[in-house]
This record gives structure tokens, C-alpha cells and sequence, in this order.
């Protein structure tokens, strides 16, 4: 089951929806690891939208899982990448040479949605007018507060911070700018009282 | 007090453009500088008609950051309910008026990639001030200027000696007319398109581009409306305790300040939601004309707008 329901949170929190067919001139879907079950549900209302389709695929842990389904697909132009910064020259190319009545629709982890939603604002999209579905993982892209490193995919809670080592809060506390939530060194107060981790949602 | 600061000024200036428009410019009576605006945005215009007060909105057309005057221009309507003709037969260079401070319900999204902008007629004055702020930042724009006949379009040439690149004219009197569809098409991503200009234009511009697929978030229009004249009716003001009567000729909210109430308002041309207000009893039919309202609030019959809406009915009582 790739569907999470989110707790109602703050209001910086993103929320998702379920991706739907839109009027456009061309479509472009960014997408990660379960994400591909959207634009395969997509696809299976209204199989002409593929043929405007340029997919951007990043399969993460799933293997040849989807990726086979997505072949069948008829996508006009299917690519398929490492990682997303692998991914990122292709995206920004893509969006500067795009036209208005360009429809995005990003589905997969918190992680890949944020980052492409911050690179397609940059490119001039409003963030409303981008569709986003959750898929897959919970796991969060976090900045460190205090020395502003990024960790990806952190799904405990407090976490390791990858670059300075403090144990941080995970808020829902969200920047699109970023593309991240915040994370926040925990044991501030009283250094050493770190709670046990626990997984996010658990 | 309601609405925005008001600034006292004197007409220092009467410039007719052509047949039916006219540029009115006015100076600060006290000596101060104006306040700076953004483009886009409107003065409430104070006029003393005889015995009674009018107040109208005008885009402000002058130079954004010129801060010694302000502009507008009005076109003539003889079949409008006598603020413009007033404007046109009536004022003098030196004339007492009173001004709001500027507000602006149709600015530039500054995070666009470009501005595409259409024009219709005297829709073109918002603009005038918008090119004038973009030229200053450098800003990438577009105008597309339709207009009855070249001897109709004020400011076309200068506009076209300033900017030819950048404006392009189409006259009906030419049987030209803007081809939206191929002009919409092909727009590069971050383009915002505004338009100013009459309904018809409005419409049929911001449903093409939802046709194909442009966001919601990267269009915006203005259309001003002015209160349309109606069958006379009374309404009663309960916080106020009191019994009005609305004239043919004047708007409800005209009606509810003549008696000395001081009512909320911004725009005056139902569109920025500043003066809506609560009914709490009605037997008759609303007659909504603002498109601040959702239509599901029209028909709840709860809420109306004074500036441009009106009652036909036996009982109306508003909570004012």
C-alpha cells in the first residue's frame, strides 16, 4: 500500500491530493520510487495524456518494479535516472524551454516533490498550480537548523544530523525554498536527554 | 472613517485626448509629495455635483514613483450615471477635489517571467502606470492595444514612439482584432497575462487561457463597474436606525453615506469585497452586480454588496 494519510498539521505542512487529468498543452511528471503508481493510475483513466507525456522517472530502491510498467505506458518521452540531482539539468532544461499550458504533476516521496516544486516555481509556475500525490515512503528531506546541512530520507525521529552530528527534532515545520522540513538540535536544553528514536507514523 | 486616506488636491492640468477622453492631473494642495504607488492601482476620485457627493475609481496613469502629481484619464460615458460627464464639462484647472490614497486591486505578480498585457479602450490607463514601473526594473512585457479607431486610442503614440517593440495596436476601424489564440500560444513558462478592458473582452480572454491550460494564479483582469441606475428603493439600516431611500440615480451604498453613515468601501466598483454587508431580513429580489460575491452567497440571499448591487422588493434591512 503506497498511500499515507497525513495527520492534519501546521499550516506550512504540505498537503497532497490525488493527481487528475487537467486542459493543457503538454504534460510533465516528475516522479520517484512508488510514485509511479500515480501516472500508472493516471494513465489507466485516460491513456491519450501519454502522448503528451515527458516523464521523469527515478525508481529509487524499487529495481525494475515499475519501470517495466512504465515502458508499456506510450510515453512520448520516458527517462528514467540514478537520483534526483542526476535527474535536475534535464528538469531545468525541460522547464525553460517549456511553454504556458504546461501541466506538472509530481507524485513519489515528500523529498522528490519539494525539490522539483522549488525548481518549477523558479521557473515561473505558481506552487497552486502544481499537482502533487503522495506515494511511498514518509521519509523526509530535513535542514538542519544550526549548520544547515540536508538529510534525506530521514524517517526517525529525533535523527542524527548527517553533517554536524546533533540530534535533531523532526518539525513539520516546511520551506519551500528549501524544499525541506526543519530540524531542530532536541537536547538544547539539557544536553545529553535525547529521547529514543521512533519511526515517523509509527 | 471609511475607505482610504484622502489626500486634498487642485486640478493643475485638463488635457482632452480626443473625442471622449480626457487626462485630469492634480497637485497637493498642502505642498507635500504623494505618496508613491504600483502600477495598477486606483484613486477614489471626490466630486461635488451640485448637491451631491460622487466617488469614483480611476486607475492612476502617471508615472509610479513621480511623487508631485497624479494622472488619470476619463472617458466620457453620456449614457453613465454623470461622474465622467461631470469630469468632462464641469471641472476647471484649479478646482478643490478630494483624492483616496492609492489602492491597488490589479498589480504586477513581479515573480513572472514576462507580462503580457491586453487592453481595451480606456482599459488601457492601469497599464500606462505598469509599463512606466516595468521600464524602470527592466521588466519583460508585452501590450496589446485594441481600440474603435487610431483617433480613439489615447496614448497610442506615445506609447508606440517609446516602446515600439513592445506595443502592438489593432483598430476595428482596420477590422483588426487581437488573435488570442496564437498570441496565448507559445508563451514562455512564467508568463502572467492581465487584461483591462470592457466584460465581453474579460471574459473571452481569461477563458481562452484557461482553455489552454494557463493557472488561475497567472491571470488577472480589472474591470471596474460603475452602479448601474435601477428602480428606487427603501432599505433599513438597523445598527443605524434607519429608514433610507435609494433614488434611481444613486448607488445603495450612495444612499446609506447621503444619510450620514459612514459604510466601509475601497473600490466602489465591486470587486475588492470591502463593503460587503449582512442582510438580516429581505422579502424581494437581490439584484447582484459585484463579482466579489461567490454565487452560492447571491443566491443565500445573506450578504450583499452596496457599491453596485441593488433590491427590487417590498422589505429589505441590512445590518449597517
Amino acid at each position: 500500500m503506497s498511500n499515507f494519510s497525513f495527520p492534519e498539521s501546521i499550516k506550512s505542512r504540505p498537503t497532497y491530493a490525488k493527481l487528475e487529468a487537467r486542459a493543457g498543452k503538454s504534460y510533465l511528471f516528475v516522479a520517484d520510487a512508488e510514485g509511479a503508481e500515480a501516472i500508472i493510475d493516471l494513465a489507466s483513466n485516460d491513456k491519450s495524456l501519454m502522448f503528451k507525456a515527458h516523464v521523469i522517472y527515478i525508481p529509487k530502491n524499487t529495481g525494475k518494479k515499475y519501470t517495466s510498467q512504465l515502458e508499456k505506458l506510450d510515453i512520448n518521452q520516458l527517462y528514467i535516472g540514478p537520483s534526483y540531482t542526476a535527474a535536475q539539468s534535464r528538469l531545468k532544461r525541460t522547464l525553460e524551454s517549456s511553454h504556458m499550458g504546461l501541466q506538472l504533476f509530481l507524485s513519489g516521496t515528500e523529498g522528490l516533490i519539494g525539490q522539483a516544486q522549488r525548481d518549477a516555481m523558479a521557473a515561473g509556475i505558481p506552487h497552486t498550480a502544481i499537482q502533487s500525490e503522495h506515494r511511498g515512503s514518509v521519509g523526509r528531506r530535513m535542514q538542519c537548523v544550526h549548520c544547515k546541512g540536508i538529510t534525506e530520507d530521514v524517517d526517525v525521529d529525533p535523527f542524527v544530523c548527517s553533517h554536524c552530528g546533533l540530534s535533531l527534532f523532526v518539525r513539520d515545520h516546511y520551506s519551500r525554498r528549501l524544499a525541506a522540513f526543519q530540524g531542530v538540535c532536541i537536547d538544547a536544553e539539557e544536553p545529553g536527554n535525547i529521547p529514543t528514536a521512533v519511526e515517523l507514523y509509527k | 472613517m471609511s475607505g482610504s486616506e484622502k489626500i486634498n488636491v487642485e486640478v493643475s492640468k485638463i488635457i482632452p485626448l480626443n473625442n471622449l477622453v480626457t487626462r485630469f492631473e492634480f497637485k497637493r494642495i498642502d505642498g507635500e509629495l504623494f505618496p508613491t504607488f504600483s502600477g495598477g492601482a486606483h484613486t477614489i476620485v471626490e466630486m461635488k455635483d451640485g448637491g451631491i457627493i460622487r466617488r469614483n475609481p480611476y486607475s492612476l496613469m502617471s508615472d509610479p514613483m513621480d511623487q508631485h502629481s497624479y494622472a488619470i484619464s476619463v472617458r466620457r460615458d453620456d449614457e453613465g450615471r454623470g461622474g465622467s460627464l461631470f469630469m468632462h464639462n464641469s471641472l476647471q484647472v484649479g478646482d478643490d477635489m478630494v483624492l483616496s490614497y492609492p489602492v491597488n486591486l490589479f498589480s504586477l505578480d513581479l515573480r513572472a517571467k514576462k507580462h503580457l498585457m491586453i487592453a481595451g479602450g480606456i482599459g488601457i490607463t492601469p497599464f500606462m502606470a505598469q509599463i512606466k514601473q516595468l521600464d524602470r526594473s527592466q521588466g519583460n512585457w508585452e501590450l496589446h492595444y485594441s481600440a474603435r479607431s487610431p483617433s480613439l486610442s489615447a496614448y497610442a503614440d506615445e506609447l508606440l514612439t517609446m516602446h515600439p517593440n513592445n506595443v502592438h495596436m489593432y483598430y476595428d476601424s482596420e477590422n483588426k482584432s487581437i488573435d488570442l489564440e496564437n498570441l496565448l500560444d507559445g508563451q514562455p513558462l512564467g508568463t502572467h497575462l492581465y487584461i483591462c478592458g470592457p466584460k465581453g473582452m474579460i471574459d473571452w480572454a481569461v477563458g481562452q487561457a484557461v482553455n489552454l491550460g494557463w493557472p488561475s494564479e497567472a491571470i488577472h483582469y480589472e474591470e471596474f463597474l460603475a452602479p448601474k441606475p435601477g428602480k428606487p428603493f427603501q432599505v433599513m439600516l438597523l445598527a443605524s436606525d434607519k429608514l433610507v431611500s435609494v433614488g434611481e440615480n444613486e448607488s445603495l451604498l450612495e444612499a446609506i453615506e447621503r444619510e450620514g453613515v459612514d459604510a466601509p468601501y475601497l473600490c466602489r466598483g465591486g470587486a475588492c469585497g470591502q463593503c460587503e454587508t449582512t442582510v438580516i431580513e429581505s422579502d424581494g429580489e437581490f439584484i447582484h452586480m459585484d463579482h466579489w460575491l461567490e454565487d452560492e452567497e447571491k443566491l443565500s440571499r445573506k450578504k450583499i454588496m452596496p457599491c453596485v448591487s441593488r433590491f427590487d422588493g417590498k422589505t429589505l434591512v441590512l445590518d449597517r
